[in-house]
């Protein structure tokens, strides 16, 4: 094997990683905010509603889980605006189909979230009087959100992880930081040897904020 | 110092546990423990919750191994061989075979019947061949009133049913002494009377039991002896008309036996 | 729509390259997987870490950076592995470590007192695992197992972007000839979708029928 390291390039590049592994952060922190959104209002939406309203969130719940992310990716960048006629950035299309990806999943977890709620405490909020929307806002959401904390950041995580996908659309994150330095560089084993451990770090990093975070507010189930 | 009142002239006792000590930790559950359970006796231990007394019954069957002192079940040292080194545990799977053991919490195997259930022991254990076994097994469920549900999964079944089957396991395979870990504790109160029932079927047939339990009106009317333990020592030990009559005048047991009569009324 | 009709002799090809390297991925995965997970459940110290190890750090990499790893450092070790092989290895090495997390929940779940329940019948350590465990352990197994089977046929889109001739890869080669991005993806997705919701049904109907075993 006559392959001698030399990081030199690695360090001159470091911006294209650094900063890539920023705009990873960003591109899974607003999919997740909107994937919530998303996933929250279907969630409310197709609780207790119509037969037709809750087949239509489940096809595209079933639909987005069931396809590859990477044929979702294409079809929202290429597909789309070929019939559409309109045009979006990369970044654009990579953020609103990772938001769709994210809401499909989140769906589930929030309609679990809902019914897991204990109808004591609902009873309860009802005892002292509360108006339903009080009821919302001060007993289901708070109940909800302790109720799904640790769902909803293992989906960060996992979606900061799916921000690699990005590459293919040519967006600046870590990932194509990489393939960059390498293809100009072909310092293929630094290259990763540098980028696996700042997803591994940033992974843990994150794990470990979630599970500080679960402490502090997740209901604790014997 | 153990009190006892009565000194039954033991023969061999079928257990026979001396000293016995066991920590968890820096926790010393069992302080040196001194127990007789003569063949075809039933013995009761009562006491309240982290004296100990469930930590005992686990010990017998090396559930829980012991630190010092020794038990010997039909003259065998249950945890260690004769040069003191622990027991492997293939040595303790075959001694366990012949000691019976039935659950709070049941611990039937959920994909089996409860035929199944009991069969398997038999097949696999004490080697019976498959008719031979599905009729001894069907002869116990029957014994314990289960002869309707043999085919049944334990899901199906009520917790007193399944709780049967947890004796029928037991029993079948033929054990020296039985174990029952306080086997009404996670019952519905109309389903203890039918498993207790059992039990006193099966004392009656001079099956040798230990028994923890917090049954006082059972423990009083089924057991020949009753032991009380208090702090990780035995405190009080007697026949079930000395410990819950005469022996007013040991305090803790006193105090013990008022709370719990209080809720037995 | 006849676009779609006519394109689909030429996606065949891809799909038959999918469904190989989905299928030769979850028979390494699985195999590995259980034994690993079970080394991992019961075994030593010594298995134990390694294994531990390996499975955090492959599940903490996104597949596609695995991937690209594996493609383009292999050739430099001397090996002249061809890039269907490499790609394979990438993604067995992925599942398989999703594979001992699923075998390890599953052995894990069994409750401590069927444990004690097996040992006090007198049955040994390996009659329990035959007879008590592992047939609930199975059980446990199976519907997680299949959704790491779906998740393979989905990372295997990935393949394409090293070269190799799947159905991603064969979709992109038509659209570059027609130019009709559209009816192509929506075909596509509408053959992974069939796969794949095939499975997850299967999964589920699994999960429904095993709930007795839950307590």
């Amino acid at each position: 094997m006559n392959y001698h390291l030399n990081y030199y390039f690695i360090w001159k590049y470091f911006g294209r990683l650094g900063w890539g592994l920023v705009v990873s952060l960003e591109l899974a922190i607003v999919s997740i905010l909107i994937g919530c959104l998303i996933g929250l209002t279907l969630a409310v939406v197709s609780h207790g509603a119509r037969r037709p309203v809750r087949i239509l969130v489940g096809a595209y719940v079933e639909f987005v889980r069931n396809v590859p992310l990477l044929l979702l990716v294409y079809l929202v960048f290429y597909g789309i605006p070929s019939v559409g006629g309109f045009a979006y950035s990369a970044t654009t299309s990579f953020v609103m189909t990772l938001s769709l990806y994210a809401g499909a999943y989140l769906v589930e977890v929030f309609r679990a979230g809902l019914a897991a709620i204990p109808k004591g405490l609902i009873d309860a909020g009802r005892a002292i009087g509360l108006t339903p929307w009080q009821r919302v806002l001060y007993v289901r959401l708070p109940s909800m959100f302790r109720i799904v904390l640790p769902s909803l950041g293992n989906a960060f995580i996992s979606l900061f992880k799916d921000t690699s996908l990005a590459t293919v659309l040519a967006v600046p994150e870590l990932t194509f930081g990489a393939n960059w330095i390498y293809t100009n560089t072909f310092r293929i084993v630094e290259v990763y040897t540098v980028v696996a451990p700042m997803y591994l770090i940033t992974g843990f990093v994150l794990l470990f904020g979630l599970r500080r975070l679960e402490h502090r507010f997740a209901i604790r189930r014997r | 110092m153990p009190i006892s009142v009565s000194d039954d002239p033991s023969t061999n006792p079928l257990v026979k546990v001396r000293q016995l000590t066991k920590a968890f930790g820096i926790n010393q559950v069992l302080k040196g423990v001194d127990l007789d359970v003569p063949k075809g006796s039933v013995v009761s231990i009562i006491g309240a919750s982290g004296s100990g007394k469930t930590t005992l019954l686990r010990c017998v069957n090396l559930l829980e191994s012991y630190d010092g002192g020794s038990i010997q079940v039909d003259g065998i040292e249950v945890g260690y061989r004769a040069g003191g080194t622990p027991r492997s545990e293939r040595e303790l799977a075959r001694i366990r075979a012949d000691i019976g053991m039935v659950f709070q919490l049941f611990n039937l195997f959920p994909h089996l019947t409860a035929t199944e259930n009991v069969m398997l022991g038999l097949r696999k254990v004490r080697r019976m061949a498959k008719a031979e076994a599905r009729a001894t097994a069907e002869h116990w469920l029957a014994r314990v009133g289960l002869d309707d549900k043999l085919n049944s999964l334990p899901i199906e079944l009520s917790g007193g049913q399944q709780q049967r089957v947890g004796i029928a396991r037991a029993v079948a395979m033929n054990p020296k002494v039985l174990l029952l870990d306080e086997i009404t504790s996670a019952l519905d109160p109309e389903l203890v009377g039918e498993v207790l029932k059992v039990v006193r079927s099966l004392a009656e047939d001079g099956v040798t039991m230990i028994l923890v339990t917090h049954e006082m009106s059972f423990a009083r009317d089924v057991s020949s002896r009753v032991v009380f333990m208090d702090g990780g020592k035995v405190a009080v030990q007697g026949t079930s008309r000395e410990v819950f009559g005469a022996l007013a005048q040991h305090e803790r047991l006193r105090n013990f036996l008022a709370r719990i009569e209080l809720k037995e009324v | 729509m006849m676009l779609m009709l006519h394109s689909l002799p030429f996606l065949w090809q891809g799909l038959l390259v999918t469904l190989h390297v989905s299928a030769l991925v979850v028979v390494i995965s699985l195999v590995l997987g259980v034994v690993l997970g079970v080394g991992l459940s019961f075994g030593p110290w010594w298995v134990v870490w390694p294994v531990r190890l390996y499975s955090d750090m492959i599940r903490g990499l996104p597949l596609l950076v695995l991937i690209y790893s594996v493609y383009y450092m292999l050739p430099l070790t001397g090996w002249s592995v061809p890039s269907f092989w490499a790609a394979v290895s990438a993604l067995a090495a992925f599942q398989t470590a999703h594979v001992i997390e699923v075998t390890r929940g599953a052995v894990q779940s069994i409750p401590h007192g069927q444990h004690e329940a097996g040992k006090a019948i007198g049955l040994g350590f390996g009659q329990r695992m035959i007879y008590v465990v592992m047939p609930q352990a199975l059980r446990r197994f199976l519907p997680p197992w299949i959704n790491t089977v779906v998740s393979t046929v989905q990372g295997s889109a990935l393949v394409s972007l090293v070269g190799i001739v799947d159905l991603m890869f064969s979709i992109q080669q038509v659209i570059g000839r027609t130019f009709k991005p559209m009816p192509l993806y929506i075909l596509g997705a509408l053959i992974y979708f069939a796969i794949n919701y095939a499975l997850s049904l299967t999964s589920r109907a699994l999960e429904a029928r095993f709930a007795y075993i839950r307590e």
